[in-house]
């Protein structure tokens, strides 16, 4: 009834390859870009902007970035949190070694160094598979914490082994440093996570998406098909890490600020490891929904005693918090392991026979 | 050129000239093995018997240790402690059971995974809230475990032995020698081995699988009840535990997920290999290489035997 495609004709191959062939979505994704854009920042505080949207969009980017390695491709990663580090400390680097070129463009080169990280610890998985492949990914993250703690060239020898946003600009406006307001830097993520976002599916629908779902349905047979497993599942890595990687140089650049070593530690991969089972493997939409579930959810139970006027020691809270947030991952799990997205899409499906059960 | 010689001829010459040194540094990585092989050995049980890849039995060892040292603080004597402790184990593999296994029994690898480390972040919670998030000493004493020191006479030095750690082993090697006793001659044990050979011909014998679930875990559990105590006694315990149960990973790769030989072979390797490895090669790399060495061993192996070192040879079919 109100999600109903009879009566849109597809009469060009492209219209019918197109990422939203039906209307009721390009509504619907119009009616969000607006409310990103105009709605969010009219209505939001400078708090909800600063922990709640822009870690959610940035998180969002890094999850899509595994989506595509685990839920697309079919490889288990576990080293997501190092890969994210490796684009912090490339956009760290390329920022303060050039700072007269434009900020974002070295974001979104950073990632292309992450992308070589990754193919270097992907090359495992020509030989191995699943849960074994998930235990050596730990490798890359371990080995890559231990260079961001001792490499000092990376932190230009900082004596608190952290790296800091610079002060930068675009077209006159302080986008990333202290200066910069929370308003400036969630245009700044918003632009660029929309734009990845984009690119990603576009790259999961063709040709070279479907060449990894091919990988990830059954690796021999695809090969038996004439698939070639080394680029196809490093081309998965690299372009996974690069999504990572970019989301790191954000999270350092738009959101935090500053961040040590241990921001790219191993619960950061595990974070983003379940946005992407909670969202949905191999969705996109999964992974914003799986984000903003993730990063949410905590700042919610969080405040959500205080609204209603209970006092609790915040270190009670931490507790509760990761109780409540690992009962509510198995509770997922068992209840919908398809994650988000498959409730979605069952929700679609209801809107469109409605009012009629079936 | 010089960095070869500091590469292949240094450490080596450093090893000829103080042996005692070598055998203590030998000795110390043999104590930490038998700790991760303990951690693998948790680990190889479950995945054996339930095909779940439990995340959560490195917490499970902080958990148990934590109950253990709480209880003795409330007021509880150690053995009474212990035992105790032994009851919370049961209780929680039976609620994991109930809860978490029987609900996603079929479900992808990846998805019990995810569960496991669900489970982790919830004892994580539980553990901090019951028991404070603060590291705790290990009622040594209470429980009769020696703590004195051992000086043994070797190549004109001394070597330096904890009774700790030589409790440690010898508790470990006892406790698998029960174990493989208790597979091979009872009853349990040959429906544990029935069930991580084949689930459903195991079934269809009448073998109820939630049963042997709960045995398992709890087993499972026992192993982190003494590995906890033990890894407790030689520093505290604490949650940072948790991380260092990280390190039985690599062991798992080496060893394979299957093969409890496996896990205990692959301790030793790790333990011995990653100490001497940042004794004579950290230096070069400006140290605290042991924190990625084993899993970079371990990364180098898989290359070579992908099933690891005793693992069932993986056949695939389209």
């Amino acid at each position: 009834m109100f999600y109903r495609e009879v009566g849109q004709f597809k009469s060009t191959y492209a219209a019918d390859m197109a990422i939203f062939p039906i209307r009721q979505d390009r509504i619907g994704i119009a009616v969000l870009l607006a409310v990103a854009v105009v709605v969010i920042p009219l209505l939001a505080n400078d708090f909800v902007l600063a922990s709640i949207m822009i870690p959610g969009l940035i998180f969002t980017l890094a999850a899509i970035g595994l989506n595509i390695l685990t839920g697309y491709a079919g490889q288990i990663s576990l080293g997501t949190g190092a890969f994210m580090g490796v684009g912090a400390y490339a956009a760290f680097k390329l920022a303060g070694a050039f700072p007269e070129v434009n900020v974002l463009v070295w974001i979104l080169l950073s990632g292309f160094f992450s992308a070589a990280v990754g193919v270097v610890f992907g090359l495992p998985s020509l030989r191995i598979k699943g849960l074994y492949l998930a235990v050596t990914t730990l490798a890359a993250q371990f080995f890559l914490e231990w260079c961001f703690i001792r490499i000092g060239w990376l932190t230009d020898y900082s004596s608190s082994g952290a790296i800091e946003a610079a002060r930068r600009s675009f077209l006159g406006v302080s986008i990333t440093g202290p200066e910069a307001t929370p308003l400036a830097r969630y245009f700044a993520v918003l632009g660029m996570v929309v734009f990845l976002t984009f690119i990603a599916s576009n790259l999961v629908h063709g040709r070279i998406g479907r060449t990894w779902m091919m990988v990830r349905d059954m690796d021999i047979a695809a090969e038996l098909m004439g698939v070639k497993l080394l680029p196809a599942k490093l081309s998965a890595f690299a372009v996974s890490s690069y999504f990572a990687g970019v989301a790191g140089a954000m999270m350092v650049f738009f959101w935090l600020g500053a961040a040590e070593p241990s921001a790219f530690g191993i619960s950061l991969s595990f974070q983003v490891l379940f946005m992407v089972i909670i969202g949905g493997l191999g969705s996109m939409i999964g992974s914003y929904f799986g984000a903003a579930f993730i990063w949410a959810l905590p700042v919610v139970i969080k405040f959500a005693p205080g609204l209603f006027g209970f006092e609790i020691q915040s270190a009670t809270v931490e507790h509760v918090n990761s109780m409540i947030v690992g009962a509510l991952i198995i509770f997922f799990l068992i209840v919908e392991p398809h994650g988000l997205a498959r409730l979605w899409g069952v929700t679609k499906q209801k809107l469109r026979v409605w009012p009629f059960p079936w | 050129m010089d960095l070869l010689t500091a590469i292949f001829v240094d450490p080596f010459v450093r090893m000829g000239a103080n042996p005692t040194f070598l055998v203590q540094v030998i000795w110390e990585g043999f104590v930490s093995g038998v700790l991760y092989a303990l951690v693998a050995l948790g680990f190889v049980l479950i995945f054996k018997a339930s095909g779940v890849f439990n995340f959560a039995q490195g917490i499970m060892v902080v958990f148990a240790a934590l109950a253990l040292v709480g209880l003795h603080e409330g007021g509880v004597p150690a053995w009474p402690a212990l035992a105790a402790a032994v009851g919370i184990m049961l209780v929680l593999a039976i609620g994991i059971e109930r809860v978490v296994l029987r609900p996603l029994v079929n479900q992808p690898d990846i998805i019990l995974l995810m569960a496991t480390i669900g489970l982790t972040r919830f004892l994580v919670g539980l553990g901090e809230m019951v028991f404070g998030g603060e590291p705790k000493v290990m009622i040594t004493e209470a429980l009769g475990i020696p703590t004195g020191i051992l000086r043994l006479p070797l190549f004109g030095r001394n070597l330096i032995l904890k009774e700790i750690d030589i409790t440690a082993a010898v508790v470990a090697i006892l406790m698998v020698t029960f174990l493989a006793v208790f597979f091979a001659r009872t009853k349990i044990g040959r429906a544990l081995r029935a069930v991580a050979d084949d689930h459903q011909a195991a079934l269809s014998v009448g073998i109820s699988l939630n049963r042997i679930w709960v045995i398992v875990w709890f087993a499972a559990g026992i192993v982190a009840l003494v590995t906890g105590i033990m890894w407790g006694a030689r520093s505290q315990v604490s949650f940072d535990l948790e991380v260092i149960a990280l390190k039985a990973l690599p062991v798992l790769i080496l060893g394979g997920f299957t093969s409890v030989p496996g896990a205990i072979v692959g301790g030793l390797l790790i333990g011995v290999g990653e100490k001497i490895g940042e004794i004579y090669w950290g230096r070069l790399l400006g140290g605290g290489i042991e924190s990625w060495l084993a899993y970079l061993i371990a990364l180098g192996f898989l290359l070579f035997r992908p099933q690891g070192l005793f693992g069932e040879k993986i056949i695939e079919r389209v």
